[in-house]
């Protein structure tokens, strides 16, 4: 066991766990996109940033890949994360901004203005559908093409190949396709909807965090 | 040839060719580096050889088409041995002439010297070029004096000796602490300290004992050609540098990944190779020391990522090339999950150097935390064009003025970038910024690879942070939020400053987005790419500040912002420009002066450029 400071909490956490995961141990709240319990980590979204304090100085890092090491010093939500998280989401929203998923999150960090230029591609490369099949499905029927802005999710040569068998995981994992925000009109890239408009309340899990969570409270994996 | 099969016999060889090469015969190089194979190189050399035959001279000169000797501008360079004179920009038709004066007469032909634009002089001998009289060409040295595709030439100035040091005389541990002393850095970029990443890796678990070593020579910052030119010039250093390092962290399969769009380097190593596997220096038992070592040449597709280490090691097990979080590092877990050591070519070659010569010696070079030289390749607004190796430590007004020899047209300085499309643009006021690691950091820049693109009065900084966002937009693999969109969002950002339409609040806006993308990338590609912005707004503000508010280029670049007219009072009506003008924009009587129409004109510049009058106006 190793020990480690997050938040101000002392924890220990077994070798080779992440600190995402060490955080939702002892109750505190990170979101995530691209990360999903039963399947390999994949650091592409950056929502999970935590901020790691070390003697002079201070790095951001994405919690789902850090492991995490004895004597760590850990924010979650430091006034630096919360920042660099919004301008995360923005960017998200910006690239996908019919994703119920995003909004969600949007208004959860109090994202009120997206201030990039929308470019709609309905999806956000989080690699949960490649990573399901592959790694759930063991099929491997999908995959990342290309690179820098005209990657996708594609099949090979466009073709849906022998090794698919329609299971509709990858849509049922996808944060855009399953959960499509059904707003009409966007303002500044946002919906302004339902999260909005639900009383607020505080996390019930964790004392140390102030920020809102919504109706739903915390989704605690 | 009969394999070397100890130290004896490898001793023995390299005396003799060394005698050969002694002899007072005349030597003629030919530079055969890219640049010059572009001037012509080629047609050349195939002159000096037919001239060298048809008067029957084979015995009493030689003929040797070498590497790059780092002064493309003037290419194609000639060096004759052992006065060392140096010719620059002969063409065919000047070979006679050089053999029947020079190497039979022994004159100088004077048309053919190198002039000196700051003295008028004319220069005889190679060593007395400002270029090069004021470099310590310590790696990139060798070029010029040996045939890339003949091992014998290297083992004659002494190749492999520090192999031989190494294998006989030293342990593996001493091997390591002697790199460690030197000081040597990563030259690819990241600065690491080569010692401990050997260490690490050489005391990184490995159930099978099987640990990999990899030459980094994926070069693909635009403008840099420093590894191109030494795996092209002197791939034998290179593969001598990856032997001492296989003994050293007990490897012994390695892989040099390079670019496929380097042909002339993947033929000469490959040509390397062979011939050091013929010798009996790579492969089974080398020299009958019990190493074994081999390397395997892997061709990389394209990806400007995959010069990132975790990315190439991606390409070179065959997935795609994306970078993965470090830690754990290559050198622990690395290629196929065994621990592997990545340098790049340029740290490569350093490193029978430094063995040869020893740590003491070689960290006397350069400031207190970056030791030894480094390889620059000197481009843009620049007299002298081409690549310079320095010590560390040395001023930016030494590289720019004294070896690059100044700005051209008698423009001034504006700014330089350093390290490649992700590395920072230093302005004029820290022009005697001494070069090394961590000061170019200080300054928002960095040492990268090794790119020095030097600008003038004529660029406009908000289309260079453009031009090099351009680029990383595209080449980002496009794993990570903040590198793929973040990058394509501040492009736009760009894209809208440069025509016209930006607007208040815009800098400050680039500011924010480009420190998250800088904080949180997954790699040093996302990590890197904001500095161009960043040190161009750090530096350049008020430039950012006209185009958005003024609607203006101070530089007359930004096409949507400026005009062409023509003025009348200078415009003698000679028509070159009409007639030139592929809208057919200009128009006028002969004589009298011209018009363009602005709704045609497409601003191409191309009328500026042929008037002879400076009549045509930007504004």
């Amino acid at each position: 066991m190793i020990e480690l400071t997050i938040d101000g909490i002392r924890t220990k956490a077994p070798e080779g766990m992440t600190v995402l995961e060490a955080a939702r141990g002892i109750g505190i709240v990170i979101p995530t996109l691209c990360y999903h319990p039963g399947l390999s980590a994949y650091g592409a979204c950056r929502v999970c940033i935590v901020e790691v304090i070390s003697e002079n100085s201070s790095s951001l890092d994405a919690s789902c890949t850090l492991p995490a090491s004895a004597g760590q010093v850990i924010l979650t939500n430091s006034e630096r994360v919360k920042k660099a998280r919004k301008v995360i989401i923005e960017l998200l929203i910006s690239s996908c901004p019919n994703s119920k998923t995003l909004q969600d999150m949007a208004s959860r960090f109090g994202v009120n203005k997206v201030r990039f230029k929308i470019k709609d591609k309905g999806c956000i490369l989080c690699g949960l559908c490649v990573r399901y099949c592959k790694e759930q499905m063991q099929s491997g029927g999908i995959g990342f093409v290309g690179r820098g802005t005209s990657r996708k999710v594609a099949m090979a040569f466009g073709v849906t190949p022998e090794e698919c068998r329609n299971c509709g995981g990858c849509e049922w994992i996808c944060p855009v396709c399953g959960r499509a925000c059904t707003a009409g009109n966007l303002v500044n890239g946002l919906c302004g909807g339902c999260q909005n408009l639900m009383p607020v309340e505080t996390c019930p899990v964790c004392v140390h965090c102030s920020e809102s969570v919504g109706a739903k409270g915390h989704k605690v994996y | 040839m009969k394999k070397l099969n100890s130290l004896f016999k490898l001793q023995k060889l390299q005396e003799s060719l060394a005698e050969q090469r002694e002899s007072p015969k005349s030597c003629i190089a030919v530079c055969g580096g890219t640049g010059c194979y572009a001037y012509g190189a080629k047609d050349v050399h195939k002159a000096f050889k037919d001239e060298i035959k048809r008067q029957r001279m084979k015995d009493k000169v030689d003929l040797m088409l070498t590497g790059c000797h780092g002064f493309c501008e003037c290419g194609t360079l000639v060096v004759i041995h052992p006065e060392e004179i140096m010719y620059v920009r002969v063409m065919p038709e000047d070979v006679s002439e050089i053999i029947k004066e020079s190497v039979l007469k022994k004159n100088i032909i004077e048309r053919l010297l190198y002039i000196d634009p700051a003295s008028g002089e004319r220069i005889k001998y190679e060593h007395e070029i400002p270029f090069y009289s004021r470099q310590q060409r310590l790696v990139f040295g060798s070029n010029g004096l040996i045939d890339p595709t003949s091992i014998e030439d290297y083992l004659a100035i002494g190749g492999y000796s520090a192999l031989s040091k190494v294998l006989f005389d030293m342990k593996p541990e001493e091997v390591i602490e002697e790199i460690k002393k030197s000081g040597l850095r990563g030259r690819g970029g990241g600065g690491f300290p080569s010692g401990i990443k050997w260490e690490t890796c050489r005391d990184a678990p490995s159930p099978n004992g099987t640990r990999y070593i990899i030459c980094n020579a994926d070069e693909g910052d635009p403008g840099a050609y420093m590894d191109r030119s030494l795996l092209e010039g002197n791939p034998h250093s290179v593969i001598e540098g990856m032997l001492i390092g296989a003994y050293a962290i007990g490897s012994n399969k390695g892989y040099v990944y390079v670019r496929n769009e380097y042909p002339l380097a993947v033929k000469n190593l490959g040509i390397a190779l062979e011939q050091a596997r013929e010798y009996g220096l790579m492969g089974e038992d080398i020299l009958s020391s019990g190493l074994s070592f081999d390397v395997k040449i892997s061709r990389g597709g394209g990806a400007f990522v995959c010069g990132e280490e975790s990315a190439l090691i991606a390409s070179l097990e065959g997935r795609m090339g994306e970078p993965r979080r470090r830690p754990p590092y290559p050198a622990v877990k690395g290629l196929w999950g065994k621990p592997t050591n990545i340098n790049n070519v340029e740290t490569w070659a350093n490193v029978p150097i430094i063995i040869n010569r020893g740590a003491e010696w070689y960290s006397r070079i350069g400031t207190k935390g970056s030791k030894g030289t480094k390889i620059f390749s000197l481009v843009g607004k620049i007299n002298n064009t081409g690549l310079v190796e320095v010590p560390m430590g040395i001023k930016l007004r030494e590289i720019i003025y004294d070896i690059g020899g100044g700005i051209p047209g008698g423009k001034r300085f504006k700014a330089i970038q350093t390290g490649g499309p992700s590395g920072g643009c230093i302005p004029e006021s820290l022009i005697d910024l001494q070069v090394d690691y961590e000061k170019l950091k200080e300054v928002g820049s960095m040492m990268g690879s090794g790119g020095m693109i030097v600008m003038d009065e004529s660029t406009c900084m908000v289309d260079i942070a453009k031009y090099f966002v351009k680029f990383l937009t595209e080449e980002s693999c496009g794993k990570c939020v903040p590198c793929r969109e973040g990058l394509d969002r501040i492009l736009d950002i760009l894209t809208d400053i440069t025509e016209g339409n930006g607007k208040e609040g815009d800098i400050e806006l680039l500011e924010e987005l480009a420190s998250v993308v800088k904080d949180t990338s997954l790699c040093a590609l996302g990590g890197t790419a904001p500095n161009p912005i960043l040190s161009t707004i750090r530096y350049f503000r008020d430039e950012y500040e006209i185009h958005i508010k003024e609607h203006r280029c101070p530089a007359t670049v930004c096409k949507a912002l400026i005009a062409f007219t023509i003025n009348e009072d200078k415009c003698t009506g000679c028509g070159i420009c009409a007639k030139k003008c592929p809208q057919e924009a200009i128009s006028g009587e002969k004589k009298e002066p011209h018009k363009i129409d602005q709704e045609q004109c497409i601003k191409c510049g191309l009328c500026r450029d042929l008037c002879k009058f400076d009549a045509v106006i930007v504004s």
